[in-house]
C-alpha cells in the first residue's frame, strides 16, 4: 500500500500524464502522442460492449504497438483525408481514479471518463468514453502499456473516428 | 418528377453514360427504393451459421425495417418483422440470444420463434378471434445459398438462384476457401454510419479507379501489395454479371504472380496447418488452384459485399443515413487463417479503419457535392469504348474502368421503372 503523501503525489503525476495526453491528442500532434507508448503497448477500442474477446470478435481498434506506429505514420502522411482537414476537437476528462485492484507486475491501473467534441466537415458529434489505462514507469517517466477506450455507444452504429481517441 | 403520375422519368434521369445528382438526394427517390428495391428484391439479411442451435436469434434490417432471424426448434431458419401484431410495438429488444418466444412488453403478446401467436394476456377479451391470423409479419420469401440467407417481400418473382445468376459462382467460389466448404460469420460486426445516400456505398465497391488516390496514405506507409493491383499495368478486371451484380477480378493478376496465398499477403509456409487442410480436401493441384486465386471481392446487389477477406452489408437508413455493417469472413475448419483475417479486417475496416475511413469520407464528401446542381451529372463514361464480353458473355473492362457502376445503374433502371 502506498501512503497517503506517496499516493497523492502519483495521483498528480497521473492526472497530469492524463491531461497531456488529451491535449497531445485535441491538437494532433501524433508523434509526441505515440512517444507516450511503452515499447509492447496495446491500443484497444472494444465495439459491442466493454467485455467481448478481442482475440475472437471485432474491435473498432486493437492496436498492438507496430500498429500503433502505423496509424500515426498514416495520419503524418497528410493524405489520410478523413483528417485532411483534422477534426478540431476539445476533450474534456474527468473521474481519474486509481483502481481498487492493481496488477502485480507494477503497472498502475487506472481509469477516467472522457467527453470528446469533434467538429469535422461531416458534422459536429460528441464522443463519450470510460478510459482504462495501465501506466508504467518507464526511465522515470509515466507511459501507456494499455489504453481501452469504452466508447458508450460502442453497441451502434457510429460514425467514422479517424482522430486519436 | 413527373407531376402528373408522380413518377421520375427514370429515363432522363439515368443514361448510359451518366446519372442524375437527385437520384442520391431526392427523398422522394429513396422512397420509391425502398418500395421497388429494398421492400421487393431479394436482399441479403444474414448467415445461417449466426443461429447455429435451434431457438437461436440475431437481429438483422432489410432497410429501415428491424428483422428476426431466428432458427426454430424444427431447425428451420424464420424470417420475422420485429413488430408486434398488436400495436406495433417491438417484440425484441435484444441484438442475439436462444429463445423459444418472443413476449411483447406492452399487453404481454407471446409469440412462438416461428412467429405464431402463442398466447395473449386475459384472453377472455378476444372470444372467437382466430390467432393464426394475428402471427408476426415475416419476409415472405426466404432462401439461402451456401449459408447466406436472403429475403424477399415479394410473394412472386425471380428465384434467388435466378437473382443471383452469374454471381452465384463467386459464393461458390468463396465457400471453397474453406477445407470444409463453408463460411462461417462468427466474429460480430462493425457498424460504421454514414451521412451519405446508400448508393455512394454500393457503387464503390467494385470502383478500382479509386483505391490508388483514396488509399494512398496506408499504401504508402504499409508496405501494402493491393496498390498494384488497381494500376494503370495491372491485368485484373471490372464485371458486370448482370442484374445489378459487379465484380473485381483479381484473379490474373495473382496467376499471374502464382504464388498460394499471395492474394491475402501470406504463404503456404505461414500457414502450414491450413494449407495441408485444403490438400486434404481438394487434392493437390484443385488446393493450389484455390490458394493462388483468393476469395472473389463482388458487390451481390443491393447490399451485400464480400471484400476478399470481410463482408459488408449495407444499410440504408434514410436518403442521406447509411450504415456499413462490417465482419471478418472465417472459414470453417481454418483457424490459423481466420485468426489472421480477423486482425487484418479489424486493421482494414470499420469506423477506425486505415481504408474505410477514408472511403467513407468519399461518400459523405460527394453526397454533400452532388447538393450542387452544375453539373447535373455524375459521369461514368469510364472505359465504355473499351469493354468487352468475356467468355460467358458478360462484359468485363479494365480493373479502372466503370463498368460496375454503369451494370449497377442498369439495373436499378430496370427495377424502378413502372412495370
Amino acid at each position: 500500500m502506498l501512503s497517503r503523501e506517496s499516493s497523492a503525489t502519483l495521483m498528480s503525476a497521473i492526472t497530469a500524464f492524463l491531461y497531456r495526453e488529451a491535449r497531445l491528442q485535441d491538437e494532433h500532434q501524433y508523434e509526441a502522442w505515440e512517444k507516450l507508448w511503452t515499447d509492447d503497448g496495446v491500443y484497444w477500442v472494444p465495439a459491442n460492449g466493454a467485455d467481448i474477446d478481442p482475440e475472437r470478435q471485432m474491435s473498432i481498434i486493437y492496436d498492438n504497438r507496430s500498429r500503433i506506429a502505423l496509424r500515426v505514420r498514416q495520419l503524418m502522411t497528410g493524405k489520410h483525408f478523413t483528417q485532411t482537414p483534422q477534426s478540431n476537437l476539445r476533450r474534456l476528462i474527468s473521474n481519474i481514479e486509481l483502481m481498487d485492484e492493481q496488477p502485480d507486475d507494477g503497472d498502475i491501473a487506472v481509469a477516467s471518463n472522457s467527453l470528446i467534441f469533434e467538429s469535422s466537415l461531416r458534422d459536429d458529434t460528441l464522443w463519450a468514453a470510460r478510459n482504462e489505462y495501465r501506466l508504467r514507469h518507464v526511465d522515470g517517466e509515466l507511459r501507456m502499456a494499455a489504453k481501452k477506450v469504452i466508447l458508450v455507444n460502442n453497441d451502434k452504429a457510429i460514425y467514422t473516428l479517424s482522430f486519436l481517441v | 418528377m413527373n407531376m402528373m403520375t408522380g413518377v421520375p422519368p427514370w429515363e432522363r434521369l439515368i443514361r448510359p453514360d451518366r446519372v442524375h445528382g437527385s437520384l442520391y438526394t431526392d427523398p422522394g427517390i429513396f422512397e420509391a427504393e425502398l418500395k421497388n428495391i429494398w421492400y421487393r428484391t431479394w436482399v441479403y439479411v444474414g448467415h445461417e451459421s449466426e443461429v447455429p442451435n435451434a431457438n437461436d436469434y440475431v437481429v438483422k434490417s432489410i432497410g429501415p425495417q428491424s428483422v428476426i432471424m431466428t432458427r426454430d426448434e424444427q431447425g428451420k431458419v424464420n424470417l420475422l418483422l420485429n413488430r408486434c401484431s398488436h400495436r406495433g410495438n417491438q417484440v425484441c429488444s435484444f441484438e442475439r440470444g436462444n429463445a423459444r418466444s418472443f413476449t411483447c412488453p406492452f399487453h404481454s403478446w407471446t409469440f412462438a420463434n416461428d412467429g405464431r401467436l402463442v398466447g395473449y394476456a386475459f384472453p377472455d377479451g378476444y372470444e372467437g378471434q382466430d390467432k393464426a391470423q394475428l402471427a408476426l409479419g415475416r419476409v415472405t420469401r426466404v432462401e439461402s445459398y451456401r449459408g447466406f440467407v436472403f429475403g424477399s417481400f415479394a410473394a412472386d418473382g425471380p428465384t434467388l438462384k435466378e437473382h443471383l445468376g452469374g454471381a452465384a459462382e463467386t459464393i461458390d467460389r468463396l465457400v471453397r476457401t474453406s477445407p470444409e466448404g463453408e463460411v462461417e460469420i462468427t466474429a460480430g460486426f462493425l457498424k460504421h454510419r454514414v451521412k451519405a445516400n446508400w448508393k455512394f456505398i454500393l457503387e464503390n465497391e467494385c470502383d478500382g479507379y479509386h483505391p490508388a488516390f483514396v488509399h494512398t496514405s496506408i499504401f504508402g506507409v504499409a508496405d501494402s501489395m493491393i496498390g498494384k493491383l488497381y494500376g494503370g499495368a495491372s491485368s485484373a478486371l471490372t464485371r458486370d454479371y448482370g442484374n445489378g451484380h459487379t465484380e473485381i477480378d483479381l484473379r490474373p493478376e495473382f496467376r499471374k504472380r502464382a504464388a498460394p496465398m499471395s492474394w491475402f499477403g501470406t504463404s503456404e509456409e505461414r500457414l502450414p496447418d491450413y494449407t495441408a487442410r485444403m490438400k486434404t480436401t481438394y487434392g493437390d493441384t484443385a488446393a493450389r488452384e484455390i490458394m493462388i486465386d483468393g476469395t472473389p471481392h463482388v458487390m451481390i446487389f443491393p447490399n451485400l459485399f464480400i471484400a476478399e477477406i470481410q463482408m459488408f452489408v449495407i444499410q440504408p437508413l434514410g436518403v442521406d443515413d447509411s450504415v456499413q455493417h462490417v465482419t471478418a469472413l472465417q472459414f470453417k475448419g481454418a483457424p490459423d487463417l481466420n485468426r489472421r483475417l480477423r486482425q487484418q479486417t479489424m486493421g482494414s475496416v470499420g469506423p477506425a479503419g486505415f481504408l474505410l475511413a477514408d472511403d467513407s469520407e468519399m461518400y459523405e464528401r460527394c453526397h454533400r457535392g452532388v447538393q450542387a446542381r452544375n453539373p447535373e451529372w455524375i459521369f461514368l463514361g469510364r472505359g465504355e469504348k473499351r469493354q468487352r464480353q468475356d467468355e460467358l458473355g458478360f462484359t468485363v473492362g479494365h480493373v479502372t474502368d466503370e463498368v460496375p457502376s454503369r451494370g449497377i445503374w442498369t439495373h436499378y433502371r430496370k427495377l424502378m421503372e413502372p412495370v
